[in-house]
């Protein structure tokens, strides 16, 4: 029963991840585009600095130091006389009140505590992505649109969102697509932040209960549950490819794009 | 412990060589880059072999692609769609258990449940799918002009094939390749954490940094160690493949050359 949960989970994480990056990712596109130079540096900081490194990396670091931040915030606000210090040796110490989720709270809290952590981290690895190729979109729309905008006197905002936003969409679905198989194929990596999903009921169902050593001579059934989970990814992603090129064909309708120059001609 | 007496202990200790336990309280900074560098070692031994591998079995899954025969044309483009639809997380489970009921079955396969050859293999073909379709891409955008013309010069087959196709579409496909090599050693941090053992604790670069950050709960000094490697290991990689991308361009006017701008289109 719980794998059905599970595989809820993960459209769960994708429904809320996919547009909570988008947004983390438009912020940090228009910040790095923004004028002010504090600002601006902030926006390239955030989108440079997932280049180089392995996403998985970010993931195991994120859901840590999340954590701790906002057990430290919370145990500044809280506890303002607790003067021992909160890094003991190898220990994380904060006091009673400031624990996240509370030492006594129900289980449910502290696995929807842990999805929550889960979905924040994906938010902000992805929003880094999304920026990355929003922030490109942005400059690939003509120069000459802005500048006739400028021409008509809008001020420097409203070019941004009645000129440049409508606009950069068509230049920015392609990458955005791509970026939405990637968090696809990301999300069995739940499993190595602590949360149940269908990885790790895959691995607990299949396997036998005894088992103590790699060589048993059957009853393992994990090979299949990981095909069976192999053939859902592959279903999702054809699925998506299939919507997003609807989406792509509708949008490029009427631009003054070589694909829009193409449906025109096919059109005519 | 002097530092240089820690490298010696554990500078290799990812091969097995070495001390025999890991560090286990009074972490010092020195331990801690030592032995993720050693960890390094899998990484590129992964990504080296990998790479290097699935170059010519990309080549032939691209032909193969852009064969005119169905028998030819249908498995390559199975084979591509099912390593590019589905995460490389789930490909390393599914691979693992499928080698440990094939082991159960015939001892000949025993090496391939171990990371060295097992996760080598998988990484080898879904490198080759990746970059299989780049060559594609590249394979079908080469100038008709460059065909027609060694085919005026009597070349046919193989000659045609060593001579004018093949350099042509290795350079147009240079730049997205480089990504991908990117990505593949990005790729290679996952091994240890899907299904394959560590045995003796003889992991990679990630799975060392996981262990600090567990043992001293924080996570601030292990994981930008780890970036700060892979970082390295990206610039390493783009400067050979901008060495290459300069000989295979090296024919063409100084201000047509197609200059390799990491863009660096983080997405796969």
């Amino acid at each position: 029963m719980s794998i059905y949960w599970a595989v809820g989970t993960v459209l769960l994480l994708l429904a809320i991840t996919a547009p909570t990056a988008l947004a983390f990712g438009f912020g940090g596109a228009a910040a790095a585009r923004s004028p002010i130079a504090p600002l601006r540096w902030f926006g390239k900081t955030y989108i440079a600095i997932v280049r180089g490194i392995p996403d998985i990396a970010f993931f195991l670091f994120f859901v840590i130091a999340l954590d701790q931040a906002f057990e430290y915030l919370r145990h500044k606000f809280k506890c303002p006389d607790w003067d021992q210090p909160i890094r003991q040796g190898s220990d994380f110490v904060v006091c009673e009140a400031a624990k996240l989720p509370l030492g006594n709270a129900p289980q449910w809290l502290h696995e929807t505590y842990g999805f929550f952590l889960a979905v924040l981290t994906f938010a902000i690895v992805f929003g880094a992505f999304a920026a990355n190729v929003l922030f490109g979109a942005m400059r690939a729309v003509p120069r000459g649109q802005l500048e006739t905008a400028e021409a008509y006197g809008m001020s420097q905002r409203q070019t941004f969102w009645r000129v440049l936003v409508p606009q950069m969409w068509v230049y920015a679905l392609p990458g955005l697509s791509n970026l939405w198989m990637v968090l696809i194929k990301a999300t069995p990596l739940l499993f190595l932040l602590g949360v149940e999903d269908i990885v790790y009921w895959a691995r607990e169902l299949g396997g036998s209960k005894t088992e103590r050593f790699t060589d048993y001579p059957h009853g393992d059934w994990r090979m299949w549950y990981f095909l069976a989970l192999l053939v859902f990814y592959l279903c999702f992603t054809k699925l998506s490819e299939v919507v997003l090129d609807r989406i792509m064909s509708r949008l490029t309708h009427g631009q003054a794009t070589a694909a829009g120059e193409a449906q025109r001609k096919a059109a005519a | 412990m002097e530092c240089w007496d820690t490298i010696a202990a554990y500078g290799l200790r990812s091969l097995g060589i070495g001390e025999r336990l890991l560090p286990r309280a009074d972490f010092t900074l020195c331990q801690q880059f030592t032995l993720i560098g050693s960890g390094m070692i899998w990484n590129v031994y992964f990504g080296v072999l990998a790479l290097c591998s699935g170059f010519f079995l990309a080549t032939a899954v691209a032909m193969g692609k852009a064969a005119r025969n169905p028998w030819l044309r249908k498995p390559s483009e199975w084979f591509i769609f099912l390593f590019r639809g589905s995460p490389l997380f789930i490909q390393f489970f599914f691979a693992y258990f499928l080698f440990l009921s094939l082991k159960g079955a015939y001892p000949f396969f025993s090496p391939l449940t171990s990371a060295w050859a097992g996760a080598l293999v998988v990484l080898i073909l879904n490198t080759a799918a990746y970059s299989g379709e780049i060559f594609y891409g590249a394979l079908q955008s080469i100038p008709k002009g460059d065909i027609e013309a060694a085919d005026a010069y009597g070349l046919s087959g193989w000659s045609r094939f060593t001579r004018v196709i093949w350099p042509t579409m290795l350079r147009l496909a240079w730049p997205a390749y480089t990504n991908e090599a990117i990505f593949l050693f990005h790729a290679t941090a996952l091994v240890f954490f899907s299904g394959f053992p560590a045995l003796q604790q003889k992991g990679d670069a990630l799975y060392y940094a996981n262990y600090f950050a567990d043992k001293t709960f924080n996570p601030f000094v292990p994981y930008p160690i780890l970036a700060g490697y892979f970082i390295l290991l990206t610039l390493i990689v783009i400067s050979i493949f901008g060495l290459i991308n300069r000989r295979l361009n090296r024919h063409l006017p100084q201000d047509r050359r197609a200059k390799l701008r990491i863009r660096p289109a983080i997405i796969r």
